[in-house]
């Protein structure tokens, strides 16, 4: 009876705490989808969206040039890092050995490094020859991108059931045609959620491209020349101390989290297909 | 009748762990030969070292050889020994992301086979020599996965045949069905000896009894006892054999 009761107000107490513990998550998320949400809002508009800055002071512009530099750079960046990763990660899962675990090691260290360290590396090794630019804030994204987007891929080549790869290779399958064919396609639906997540992430990084990408007032006109970027712009924009600059901040703030939010929304969808 | 499969001195391991231990066995063509043993004898090594599947195991390894046709399988291309020994599996193992059409051929499709009239041909032929065409030819693009267990395992069968093996192995194929789908299994396998040389492992001895033509009983990685089925069942030689099919151990 007793222990009865003591159980009870246990269950009170846990329910409490897991009550807690998720407003303290909800507070500062709410609050600040509702400071972006508030403060972006109303900056937003066609030309916005699309048009180059103006000079502080001067009313309208917008951060058409830092939407294309993103857009630019982590496409080119995805391009770098998917082949790259998906490649790894089958080495990794279908051909063992030591040269494999060191791969997987390394990709398991890289993706702890602090992003400002892919952006010095990049600088060190290519910017200091070809000179700031997209390309080198490609490459200093993916750098980041490649040891989560590999560490994804490998997780769901591993969840592949066993019994499919030896189904297919008992069909008389030559080895390299059952990795390519079934196993990679069977996990194809947790590579697609681990690029995407890849692809949030670099979107919002703002570390490596501040001396790879550099940022630019104007257009990008070429993979070599230096390029705008959202997170760039929300960095020096938001510490400027121009009112009119401060604004578009929360504008490209709002638009960089819808970004991130539709991506997200992405994985969802691909996940509920498993 | 010949001998299609002779196992010879066949030893196999997991790692240090001797698993099979000399095991010499001859199958006859267009036989069905059962392999029964207690749970863990080695049934499930033993075909699997007749496909060569058993090395894909990391760690596993074998000694001695297999002669199909009286060439040594462990001298030749494990995926030409393969396409010529077909395997089904305990568990219906259909691709998950192919459709059942594409299942029953993708042996052929793997192999890089794009000649879509083809494949959809032989897709019906196989479909059809298991006795699944009826019941899904209106389900034919739906996934592998969706069946039910008996006919996913009968699309597994299918998927076997349509590589065009001469030998096929099976691994208690009905162990995961129910009583219905494991009859219509147990005639299928019947009528497939017709064409092929069927080696299936079983611990159900009934299963053994009622439609194998030899019987090899298997019991702690040694082959105990193989002769003909009626016989095994009737007047086994040895003791083990005797006290295992009659229910007193395993
Ligand atoms: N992958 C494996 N690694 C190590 N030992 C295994 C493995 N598979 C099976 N064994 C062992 O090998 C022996 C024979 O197994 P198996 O051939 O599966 O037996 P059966 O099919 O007759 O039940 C058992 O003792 C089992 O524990
Ligand atoms: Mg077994």
């Amino acid at each position: 009876m007793t222990s009865l009761g003591v159980r009870r107000i246990k269950g009170y107490l846990m329910l409490i705490l897991v009550a807690v513990a998720f407003i303290i998550i909800m507070i500062p998320l709410i609050s600040m989808l509702y400071m972006i949400i508030k403060e972006g809002i109303g900056i937003l508009s066609w030309e916005f969206l699309t048009a180059l800055p103006k000079p502080p002071g001067e009313a309208g512009g917008g951060i058409g040039n830092a939407i294309q530099g993103s857009l630019m750079m982590v496409a080119l960046a995805s391009m770098i890092s998917i082949p790259i990763s998906i490649f790894a990660a089958m080495y990794i899962s279908e051909y063992g050995g030591k040269l494999s675990t060191i791969t997987e090691f390394i990709a398991e260290v890289l993706s702890g490094t602090p992003s400002i360290i892919a952006g010095i590396f990049i600088y060190t090794l290519i910017v200091l020859r070809i000179g700031f630019s997209a390309l080198a804030g490609a490459l200093a994204l993916s750098v980041l991108m490649i040891p989560t987007v590999t560490i994804a891929s490998y997780e769901s080549l591993k969840a592949v059931p066993r019994s499919i790869r030896e189904a297919a290779i008992a069909l008389g399958v030559p080895k390299w045609r059952a990795s390519l064919f079934v196993i990679l396609r069977s996990a194809m639906v947790g590579i697609g959620t681990g690029v995407i997540l890849g692809v949030a992430r670099i979107f919002g990084e703002t570390a490596p491209l501040l001396f790879t990408a550099l940022g630019n007032m104007y257009w990008n006109e070429g993979l070599l020349e230096p390029t705008a970027a959202l997170p760039l712009l929300i960095y020096n924009y938001a510490t400027s101390p121009y009112k009119s600059w401060q604004t578009q901040a929360w504008g490209a703030a709002l638009v960089l989290l819808v970004i991130v939010l539709l991506l997200n929304i992405g994985v969802r969808i691909i996940a509920r297909k498993r | 009748m010949s001998t299609k499969i002779r196992i010879k001195s066949l030893n196999g391991w997991f790692g240090e762990k001797q698993v099979l231990k000399d095991i010499n066995l001859d199958i006859e063509e267009n036989s069905i030969t059962a392999i029964i043993g207690p749970s863990g004898c080695g049934k499930t090594t033993l075909i699997r070292c007749i496909n060569r599947m058993h090395e894909v195991t990391p760690g596993a390894r074998v000694e001695g050889s297999v002669l199909l046709d009286e060439q040594d399988i462990y001298k030749e291309d494990p995926v030409k020994v393969r396409e010529r020994i077909g395997m089904v599996f305990q568990r219906p193992n259909p691709f998950p992301t192919m459709s059942v059409l594409e299942n029953a051929v993708a042996g052929l499709k793997l192999k890089g086979i794009r000649n879509r009239k083809l494949l959809a041909e032989k897709a019906e032929e196989v479909i059809k020599a298991v006795g699944l065409w009826d019941e899904v030819k209106n389900e034919l693009n739906k996934p592998g996965t969706s069946l039910s267990g008996g006919q996913q395992q009968r699309l597994c069968i299918a998927r076997a045949l349509a590589v065009e093996p001469e030998v096929l192995l099976m691994d208690e194929p009905a162990s995961a069905l129910d009583p219905v789908s494991t009859m219509r299994l147990e005639d299928l396998i019947y009528e497939l000896k017709k064409e092929y040389t069927i080696v299936i492992v079983t611990h159900n001895m009934q299963q053994a009894a009622r439609v194998s033509d030899y019987t090899a009983f298997l019991y702690m990685g040694e082959l105990i006892e193989y002769s003909n089925t009626k016989e095994l069942f009737e007047r086994p030689k040895n003791d083990l054999t005797e006290r295992y099919i009659s229910g007193r151990f395993g």
